[in-house]
């Protein structure tokens, strides 16, 4: 087997895939009949230099980073876990649910860790059932977790319309989390210390992100755990062989991984909106799946790509008042090009690539 | 409730089943072949925008019809191209496919109609309006035939029946002809049909061709049948409700159509109970009734009642010995 160098398999590929999705976008903006280039710079403004902008990317990214790891944590051990969407609106239920319980006793240094765990838990949940069908019943994974995203969703309908609903509202919405159950945004806290930073729904959640970053490298790189997690992704049977519990493992890394993206809802339930929404992971789980796939599955990769998805969808959002013809659902189409070029059709550079490239290798 | 009610709720089950027989008999092919195709979502929403937005321009429904079909055929060659011709992840390209049609839909549309999404409402004769089956009039008096042929049987769309007809046509093509007899067989063991010397790769590709004409003509349905033109997102999730039906009718076409069928009926059973009390069990919330095709897949799944076993080769790229 040829190896290719690690630069061309972590730098050019991923960047030549990458290049091709914009290039793809850049054309459909032209056939709509505006400047690409105009449209990027709109994006790169929106994304980072109005002011507020760097903080609204950053929190996109936090969400980001939470689902991204969620799905490269299945990934490693090669199940594909689609239902990263479910799991944090399952998990902004359980942040509820410990919050509406504890709010009126406990004081914030213990509500927001109950929180955290309520969610991650909840979503843990989420991704149990999935894994535990896969792993001791053989149903396919892929499609329990689309289904499971379904079931979540109804479910979220019933009680945010009905038991959890906040009276005297006309749309389906949660009752509220009390000061003490919202995680502190930055802007607020940093005020404190004098220093000044523009208004946006940056919150403390991105500390967590970052922690939930190291603990992935850690657990998967650094542990007996993540050795045998990645020997069952690479070969069942070895693992197997080699007196891995198979299934447990199924469970165990499902369960991670819910938890991870149950996790994303501590960044937009507590830090931001202070109530569980209607719809409110919004495709977020999603995103998720191509930020794992952009970041090859490893936190360094995953923050880079969390950032790349973050600045996209804030200043796509920017597209919608600099032109009349451009919406944000053009993110959506990058994204989608995304996947395509950086996911599926990963292997379409690699046989050039190893005939240009490989062969001093085998020399 | 009168034979008449009864009638009513079969009549919405079926237009509500439409899409899902379409979209289901368009993954069971393409599973058929092997082919993991959890793309269906976004080639039925192409295909709804598709159909609405050339029946504004041309003014033809037709057209529409044509032009969805092109779209989800196109989109269907994407994921051949990724997945047949680079032996890319099948589930990944699905799901890159599903994204790009719901962002494409929504950009294209403000791009040409600039309406938030949406594309202008379609007049009576820019849609395919419903057809009276011959012998509608003569039948109405006869007691319970009459009333069953004019609710249920006469009054639907074109694409309606084409997707009842879909049904037998499939069957016919995957267990009674050749082609069809090689398409199950690269789905099962792909290795024996390239020794007998037959290309996996084009096979496989006629499949999704198929399925991407079938996908299409359920988008059509939606926008120009069943609705009055595309809104963001019309397909709200009917793709994958097709791919529940699929499976719970473990990839056999008559087992499919009765699932469908059974989604489609919970759907408008839902739709008409809302805000009845049942006997017994009380109110049931429609959100509750909506999960229950999801639910029950992934019972069926687990093996509680009955197994569901897809085809071997389904999810791996076909890769010649060398």
């Amino acid at each position: 087997m040829t190896r290719l160098p690690a630069w061309i398999e972590y730098l050019l590929i991923p960047l030549m895939n990458l290049t091709l999705a914009f290039a793809v976008a850049a054309v459909v903006v032209m056939l709509i009949g505006e400047n690409p280039i105009d449209a990027l710079t709109v994006m790169i403004n929106g994304a980072f230099v109005y002011e507020g902008a760097l903080g609204y990317t950053l929190y996109y990214t936090t969400s980001l980073i939470f689902t991204g790891l969620a799905v490269s944590v299945a990934f490693h051990a090669s199940l594909f876990n689609i239902g990263a969407e479910g799991q944090a609106y399952l998990g902004g239920l359980g942040a509820l649910l410990v919050a509406l319980m504890l709010q009126d006793w406990l004081p914030m240094i213990l509500m927001i860790p109950l929180c955290i765990i309520g969610a991650a838990a909840f979503g843990a949940l989420w991704a149990l059932i999935p894994g535990w069908l896969q792993a001791y019943r053989g149903s396919h994974i892929v499609i329990t977790t689309i289904m499971f995203n379904f079931i979540g969703a109804g479910i979220m309908v019933g009680l945010l319309s009905g038991s959890l609903m906040r009276p005297g509202q006309s749309n389906p919405e949660s009752l509220l989390f009390e000061d003490n159950a919202r995680m502190p945004q930055l802007h607020n806290l940093l005020g404190e210390f004098g220093i000044e930073l523009g208004r946006s729904p940056l919150n403390l959640s991105i500390v967590f992100a970052a922690l939930a970053c190291f603990g992935v490298w850690l657990l998967i790189w650094r542990t007996r755990w993540g050795y045998a997690l990645r020997t069952m992704g690479a070969s069942e049977p070895a693992a197997h062989y080699a007196g891995v519990p198979v299934p447990r493992m199924i469970v165990t890394a499902m369960c991670i991984s819910g938890a991870l993206a149950g996790m994303m809802a501590i960044n937009t339930v507590m830090g931001d909106q202070g109530k569980v929404t209607l719809g409110f992971p919004a495709g977020f789980g999603f995103t998720g799946i191509a930020v794992a796939l952009m970041g090859r599955s490893h936190p360094v990769g995953i923050i880079l790509a969390a950032l790349l998805f973050g600045a996209l969808l804030q200043g796509g959002s920017e597209l919608d008042f600099e032109f009349q013809t451009i919406t944000r659902e053009m993110v959506l189409l990058i994204q989608g090009l995304i996947i395509l070029f950086s996911g599926a059709l990963s292997l379409m550079f690699v046989p050039w690539m190893e005939r240009r490239f490989a062969r001093k290798e085998i020399a | 409730m009168t034979y008449l009610d009864f009638l009513l709720i079969f009549d919405s089950a079926l237009r509500l089943a439409t899409p899902l027989i379409l979209c289901a008999m368009a993954g069971l092919i393409s599973e058929r072949a092997g082919i993991v195709d959890i793309g269906l979502e976004g080639k039925l929403l192409a295909g709804a925008f598709t159909a609405a937005a050339v029946a504004t321009l041309t003014g033809s429904a037709w057209m529409g019809l044509c032009a969805a079909v092109a779209s989800s055929v196109f989109l269907s060659m994407i994921h051949g191209f990724a997945c047949i011709t680079h032996k890319g992840e099948q589930i990944i390209s699905g799901i890159a496919i599903n994204i790009l049609a719901s962002g494409a839909t929504v950009v294209a549309s403000v791009a040409l109609f600039q309406r938030g999404g949406q594309t202008p409402t379609l007049d009576r004769d820019e849609r395919f309006s419903p057809i009276d089956l011959p012998s509608t009039e003569a039948l109405t008096d006869i007691p319970w035939l009459g009333p069953l042929w004019k609710e249920l049987i006469s009054g639907h769309t074109i694409p309606v029946y084409i997707a009842l007809i879909s049904v037998p046509l499939i069957w016919w093509l995957l267990w009674r002809t050749r082609f069809g007899l090689r398409l199950r067989a690269v789905g099962e063991m792909p290795a024996a049909i390239d020794s007998a010397g037959v290309s996996v790769t084009w096979l496989r590709y006629r499949a999704l061709i198929i399925a991407g004409i079938l996908c299409g003509i359920a988008g059509a349905f939606l926008s120009t049948a069943h609705g009055a033109g595309f809104v963001r997102e019309m397909s709200a999730g009917k793709g994958y409700i097709a791919l529940a039906a699929m499976i719970f009718g473990k990839w056999k076409p008559w087992s499919v159509l009765a699932a469908c069928l059974l989604f489609g009926f919970l759907e408008a059973g839902a739709n008409r109970m809302q805000g009845t009390p049942l006997p017994i069990v009380g109110e049931i919330p429609i959100e509750v009734v909506l999960i229950l095709p999801y639910v029950a897949t992934v019972i069926l799944l687990a093996g509680f009642f009955g197994k569901a076993i897809p085809p071997r080769a389904l999810g791996t790229p076909y890769r010649k010995e060398r």
